[in-house]
């Protein structure tokens, strides 16, 4: 089944085509790859599919709707969550608070509960604690639950901020650039933690510069370069392609 | 350990020290002084919401607090209604408004947006202003009846009243408490934090920001609402830039997005620029310089220093 289907979808900024009729997949229960040198689209993509900014042109379907031209929290609403490439998390709450703000689609109590406390309030709270908990179990964070998030590490700030997409319960996960920034040792139990959210379900589609990364997670790999798509494949028939080692190394 | 029992006694205190004041103070004239500066502390309330909690600096609630003020002086004077309805009637006129006026300029961002709102208060001053035959322009409204009685509770007395402005402060202060603490409060700050990483799970920024709005609308609408019936006459000048920055004023000194700022920093604004007032054209000179100091000193607000003081971060 296809998750994602993106068709001759394109993204201009002034004369610059950052994303030029690009067609891609993503296939439910994989893990889907893009690659490509700087400035080749890869982040315009993402959020062009997670409707972070408006499409030029094309057409793209989630999970059968066509979503278009919605708006970036219904699609999110849809089932699609992603990370932000420059490791994004609400700097002035708790651990715990930034998840539970990812779990609040999941949520129904208004301002009405608020103001009256009702029972639905404090019963989804409740339930809101426990799942964020488990959450947060589960990227190794969970003592740091109570702290304020302006004071954890990079690498942990990445771990949170997979947090919040994943508290959102999604069925698609877009990440930018997982491992930027962090050790390679780091980096190793990064995978293996995008390997246990893959085998709990979800399907992932991430963009990553570190080609091992790639090579070990991805089934399927998108390759873009100035904007075009120049390759697809399984990891093997991408190593081999002569676009992508052109696209990488320059003509000969 | 003594910190933190001061810290969790302090709300306590605060409440007792305000329910004690209007009994020590030397006569009515302070009484007066203090109960305006209650109802002031509310409008501080409401205005933190939007601007605090919902990080959107709107320059219309001037506005709001005038609108909430008038409906509750004409409904009195005109339609002989009881001040019990009149109120109510401001604070849903004044939601009411709050909606639409969100739903409009929240289409802006940032600087756009506070532009927008200083017009849309402007705007409002006007329609005041000039409409004569409803509101009798320059002139005002006078002789606004006080709230009467309430069962057997007689609001006759300037104690009474500045009991009932206080029960409502209260009212105010546990409305945005129990907003703050629930995950609609939570959804606000997020919004505030990262529009897009809140939109990416599903937060929908924009109702999330008029509803901040609505909500401190309202209580720009009780504040003007209790204004008329306690002060007894009304005129545009409720609804000028001057109350707006007035306002802006408390909230900032208090503390932006603190639950107890804007109330604190109302007390201390206000009572400083009443004491001054001894001073003649001069007190402006020694606010200004009281004002940048501390501004200089705690960009955080008097909220914002205390709770550095007491070391708890916030």
């Amino acid at each position: 089944m296809t998750l994602v289907e993106a068709t001759g979808v394109s993204k201009r900024f002034g004369g610059l085509r950052a994303v030029d009729g690009v067609d891609f997949r993503v296939e439910a229960g994989t893990i889907t790859g893009i690659i490509g040198p700087n400035g080749a689209g890869k982040t315009t993509l993402f959020n062009l599919v997670s409707r972070t900014l408006p499409v030029t042109e094309g057409r793209i379907v989630f999970d059968g709707t066509d979503v278009t031209r919605l708006a970036a929290h219904e699609v999110a609403r849809l089932g699609l969550a992603r990370t932000f490439q420059h490791t994004t998390i609400f700097h002035h709450a708790t651990v715990v608070e930034n998840a539970l703000v990812g779990h609040r689609r999941r949520t129904r109590a208004g301002v009405w509960d608020a103001l009256a406390r009702t029972a639905r309030l404090r019963r989804e709270e409740q339930e809101a604690r426990a799942a964020v908990m488990a959450t947060l179990e589960e990227v190794g964070l969970a003592e740091q639950a109570g702290r304020p998030a302006r004071g954890l590490t990079a690498e942990q700030r990445k771990r949170l901020a997979l947090a919040i997409a994943l508290a959102a319960r999604p069925r698609l996960l877009l990440l930018d650039e997982p491992s930027a920034g962090i050790s390679a040792e780091q980096t190793r139990s990064f995978i293996a933690l995008v390997e246990r959210i893959a085998a709990g379900g979800v399907t992932i589609c991430l963009i990553e510069h570190q080609m091992q990364v790639v090579m070990r997670l991805c089934q399927r790999i998108t390759v873009l370069d100035h904007g075009k798509k120049i390759a697809e494949g399984t990891p093997d028939e991408i190593r081999r392609d002569p676009a992508v080692l052109d696209a990488y190394l320059g003509h000969r | 350990m003594t910190i933190a029992l001061v810290a969790r006694l302090l709300p306590a205190v605060a409440l007792a020290a305000s329910v004690v004041a209007p009994l020590v103070v030397p006569n009515e004239y302070y009484l007066q002084v203090l109960t305006q500066a209650y109802i002031w502390a509310i409008m501080a309330c409401g205005l933190n919401v939007i601007l605090g909690f919902a990080g959107q600096l709107s320059l219309a609630h001037a506005g709001f607090f005038g609108v909430g003020a008038y409906t509750t002086a004409l409904l009195l004077t005109k339609a002989g209604v009881s001040f019990w309805l009149g109120l109510p009637a401001a604070i849903v006129l004044c939601s009411a408004a709050g909606y639409v006026v969100g739903s409009i300029c929240l289409r802006s961002q940032g600087h756009y947006f506070a532009i927008f709102t200083l017009a849309v208060g402007i705007i409002f001053h006007l329609v005041i202003q000039k409409w004569e035959s409803l509101t009798h322009g320059h002139v005002g409204v006078i002789g606004i009846p006080g709230p009467g009685s309430l069962g057997p509770i007689s609001f006759e007395s300037t104690l009474a009243r500045s009991y009932l402005v206080l029960a409502c402060l209260v009212a105010t202060l546990a409305v945005t408490a129990r907003l703050l603490a629930s995950p609609v409060g939570r959804t606000m700050l997020a919004a505030r934090d990262n529009e897009a990483l809140a939109a990416s799970v599903g937060i929908d920024v924009m109702a999330t920001k008029r509803m901040a709005f609505t909500v401190s609308a309202a209580l720009a609408g009780l504040a003007g609402g209790l204004y008329a019936g306690f002060i007894g006459f009304l005129g545009p000048e409720a609804a000028s830039v001057e109350v707006m920055f007035n306002s802006l004023l408390y909230v900032i000194v208090g503390g932006l997005g603190s639950l107890s700022g804007p109330v604190t920093g109302t007390l201390v604004v206000y009572g400083l620029s009443q004491v001054l007032q001894v001073l003649h054209d001069y007190h402006m000179v020694i606010f200004g310089i009281a004002l940048v100091l501390l501004i200089r000193f705690m960009p955080d607000g008097l909220a914002g220093a205390v709770a550095a003081l007491m070391g708890r971060g916030r």
